[in-house]
């Protein structure tokens, strides 16, 4: 019952967007539009593996070590410089993300390698952010608990710190990687490539056809990949430590 | 079983050094159920967490089972000690199951084993297993979930419990029935306790014998009958309450104080009570009925012996009690 209700609730949602893209869909084709973007058909599918290229590699590079930097900070040796760190962080967040590429650009020139650092480092900022508050909100209590029965600190960790954390986590690499795969299309600008290249030139063109064969591929893999992170959120965290999941 | 010897605790604060623990040496024997007693700040619970070794010893020796804790590994140690804490502590992450399994697990017991042993112990304090083991701690209520915190401390059956104020933050109804059921589950068990509480009418409940602490020094360590008839000192006795006569009431059963002289003459229509009724209900008998004697009856109704009142007062002034 109850969770059969919290999976309607996570999927309502995507019931609306698939209404929402069929009824796009049918606007397209009644306009003739579907034709203009079809003759891109070739572009698409190259681009498109080029851009899950950047946000696959930028991405689980960004999870994997921004996890770690995370867990890393929230160790007791590293109390005295964990806030100050953090506010770097949070200051290197407000970067806006083209100025971050831009920044790149500068230290590694054009092409894919300085667009995947850019977008990994935009990326990596809320995880690292979110794994050390998610750790850091364990009670202490339930430390003391854990450390009074004879749990060593990568007991702790594995067994108590992360798996209550690990909510807190998911909502961050879910945050990450929807500015990640927001942002990518921008890699084009400075030589990264990716769907990017056609939603720029037809902007630039004034070929709407051109702008939507780019467009509309950029915005289903974000709904994609949204709605993966969403369900692992949803079955891999603990069931009482998930409010997903609470009746 | 436990033994402290000049046991200390030093802090150094900005202001000087502070004596939490200052030179505690007791002795709890083995299946006792003895209870540190006092305000907070009184070195109670830094005494309780130095002998798992959370907290570091500044000076002297505590041993376990004739055992210097010193040349123990500290996880080792705490595995094979049960910790029971005020905030119950259950890991929301696991099932009831798989909290009472964190000690097995970490002593490498197969999953069958400890399935077997979290249900023996939710039976043992009463949450049927089939209704609770696969629960999450956000399920249970606070009465149920420091049941499972007390299972989970007894999951290896480790011969010492260490619990810190672990009914405090239950609600008084609750927190006498978790009494309760924890006193009958020692009767069988018969581990050797130490139980930090504030709170005095829990301490004569629960203790064989109560330590009472004032700034870090053991003040006076004593039976629980023994402690309210004659503290030790004017802090000891501002304690335990000016009541501390009637507190005593619930220590000394009717079978202490009956006698069978004038057994066959007492008025058939004095109240009655049983061999195994406390005081307290003798003592209300007395106020309610204003009666002189009370008839001491046996289950089949016979009357087996009479109470009065100079038994009563005589037993309550005895000064050399056990």
């Amino acid at each position: 019952m109850s969770t059969a209700a919290a999976a309607n609730r996570s999927q309502l949602p995507y019931w609306v967007l698939l209404g929402i893209a069929l009824a796009l869909a049918w606007g397209l084709y009644a306009s003739g539009l579907s034709d203009d973007i079809l003759r891109y058909r070739k572009d698409i599918v190259y681009l498109t593996k080029q851009h899950l290229v950047l946000v696959a590699i930028s991405g689980s590079a960004a999870i994997v070590i921004g996890v770690a930097i995370g867990i890393w900070l929230s160790r007791p040796w590293m109390q005295r410089w964990a806030d100050a760190t953090i506010q770097v962080v949070n200051m290197a967040t407000s970067i806006p993300t083209l100025g971050k590429l831009a920044l790149m650009m500068t230290f590694l020139g054009i092409g894919a390698l300085p667009a995947i650092v850019g977008l990994w480092i935009a990326t990596l900022l809320p995880i690292i952010r979110n794994t050390y508050e998610g750790i850091r909100a364990v009670p202490v209590h339930m430390l003391d608990a854990a450390r009074g029965m004879g749990m060593g600190p990568s007991t702790i960790l594995g067994r108590v710190e992360l798996p209550n954390a690990l909510f807190v986590i998911f909502a961050g690499a879910r945050t990450a990687m929807a500015v990640n795969v927001g942002t990518a299309p921008i890699a084009f600008l400075i030589g990264g490539g990716g769907l990017g290249e056609l939603i720029f030139t037809g902007i630039d063109l004034q070929q709407y056809g051109m702008m939507l064969a780019g467009a509309i591929p950029t915005a289903l893999i974000a709904v994609a990949v949204d709605f993966l992170f969403g369900q692992a959120q949803y079955w891999l965290v603990p069931r009482g430590v998930n409010p997903l999941r609470h009746n | 079983m436990i033994r402290l010897e000049a046991l200390s605790k030093v802090y150094g604060t900005p202001k000087g050094t502070v004596k939490a623990v200052d030179s505690v040496s007791l002795e709890v024997r083995e299946g006792e159920t003895c209870v540190l007693l006092g305000p907070s700040g009184c070195g109670k619970t830094t005494t309780l967490r130095m002998i798992n070794r959370l907290v570091a010893p500044t000076s002297g020796k505590i041993f376990l089972a004739g055992r210097d804790t010193d040349a123990v590994d500290p996880v080792e140690l705490r595995r094979g000690i049960g910790y029971v804490i005020q905030q119950i502590g259950l890991f929301p992450n696991m099932t009831v199951a798989e909290n009472i399994g964190v000690v097995p697990r970490l002593l490498g017991w197969d999953s069958a084993r400890r399935r077997r042993r979290a249900e023996e112990l939710l039976a043992l304090l009463a949450l049927p297993p089939g209704e609770f083991a696969d629960r999450y701690p956000n399920e249970l209520s606070g009465g149920q979930a420091q049941r499972v915190g007390v299972a989970r401390a007894l999951a290896v059956d480790p011969p010492v419990l260490l619990m810190d104020e672990p009914f405090a933050a239950l609600d008084p109804i609750n927190r006498e029935a978790v009494q309760d059921e924890f006193l009958r589950m020692q009767e069988k068990l018969r581990k050797t306790i130490l139980f930090v509480s504030h709170d005095i009418d829990e301490a004569v409940k629960m203790a064989d014998r109560i330590a009472i602490f004032h700034s870090g020094r053991l003040v006076q360590f004593a039976a629980p009958d023994e402690l309210l008839a004659r503290p030790a000192d004017a802090f000891v006795a501002s304690f335990v309450g000016r009541d501390r006569t009637l507190k005593r009431l619930r220590l000394i059963r009717v079978a202490e104080v009956m006698t069978n002289d004038g057994a066959a003459s007492i008025d058939k229509k004095a109240p009655a009570v049983s061999p195994d009724d406390d005081l307290r209900r003798v003592a209300a008998l007395f106020l309610e009925h204003g009666a002189a004697a009370l008839r001491c009856i046996d289950g089949e109704g016979r009357v087996i012996g009479v109470v009065t009142r100079d038994a009563v007062a005589a037993r309550l002034a005895i000064e050399d009690s056990p």
